[in-house]
């Protein structure tokens, strides 16, 4: 009983001593890049940024040289 | 398409830290991780400049050249991304890196060193874009959504410019001309420097 007991109060006590499970969760494949897949595959969720085409890697690059221009050249909008 | 880059602009950084701010908040960091500081070179003296650091992507990165168990990868876009599933947390990198960039979260038991941490360009890692396990391990996917650095995009007076090379260094370039003054961009030849240890000589940065 007093086996159970030191038992028992060791695996509440030794409760918090996890870590938190670090393996590959989505099984996604390697690439010839590494593994993980491109940025323009997008991500398929409803956050994406309009105006490009999720997959398509000519629109995708596009998109972001347009969006670093307008959003961090100050120049094009003062002059 | 060319690589993306970091370049920050010291004429202009006024030592804000928003940049700091926007990539804590934007992927959740935890206590005691910077990916991004703000630095001030000879601070308190006339002519100070102050400097936003993080991982700066270099072409020829020094982390991935020391790393015992290869745990970095390197996009198509040039983004030096990690496997956290791999890293052992060893800290090589951390002294092989000119600017300081990987951290080491104490989340582990007893506090213990975590897995390395660092700036991802907001690119993510290797989980599936978008998923709450990238999220947790890496933070947001922006690249992802067709987005820039939360970082660079929040910068108030665009001190901090982050995206396709070739456009920041235009962006860049620009405002030298026009100011006369600040041309130089501080880390931009340790991280992208074309002449660099294992590049050909006149190779592409």
């Amino acid at each position: 009983m007093k086996r159970k007991l030191i038992l028992a109060a060791a695996v509440v006590a030794l409760a918090a001593c996890t870590d938190k499970p670090q393996t590959l969760e989505s099984g996604v494949r390697a690439t010839a890049a590494g593994p993980d897949s491109a940025a323009f595959q997008g991500t398929g969720m409803p956050f994406a940024a309009p105006g490009w085409k999720p997959g398509d890697k000519v629109s995708w690059e596009q998109h972001l040289k347009t969006r670093t221009q307008n959003g961090q050249n100050d120049y094009t909008r003062v002059n | 398409m060319a690589r993306m880059k970091f370049i920050c602009d010291s004429e202009r950084c006024i030592e804000c830290n928003g940049c700091v701010t926007a990539c804590k908040n934007e992927h959740e960091v935890p206590w005691g991780v910077n990916r991004r500081r703000v630095v001030t070179l000879n601070d308190g003296i006339p002519g100070e400049r102050s400097i936003s650091v993080a991982c700066m992507h270099c072409s020829d990165a020094p982390c991935m050249a020391v790393c015992p168990v290869n745990c970095f990868y390197r996009t198509d876009e040039g983004v030096v991304l990690h496997d956290k599933d791999v890293c052992i947390g060893c800290g090589y990198c951390s002294y092989a890196c000119p600017f300081g960039a990987p951290q080491f979260p104490a989340a582990g038991t007893f506090g213990v060193r975590g897995k390395m941490d660092k700036c991802t360009f907001c690119a993510g890692g290797p989980e599936a874009h978008g998923s709450q396990a990238e999220f947790d391990k890496y933070g947001r996917n922006r690249l992802a959504e067709g987005k820039l650095p939360a970082c660079a995009e929040m910068c108030s007076t665009k001190a901090l410019i982050g995206g396709d090379g070739d456009v920041v260094a235009d962006i860049f370039r620009n405002r030298v001309i026009k100011r006369g003054k600040g041309a130089e961009a501080w880390g931009w030849g340790t991280a992208y420097g074309s002449r660099q240890a294992g590049q050909p000589a006149g190779g592409k940065s």
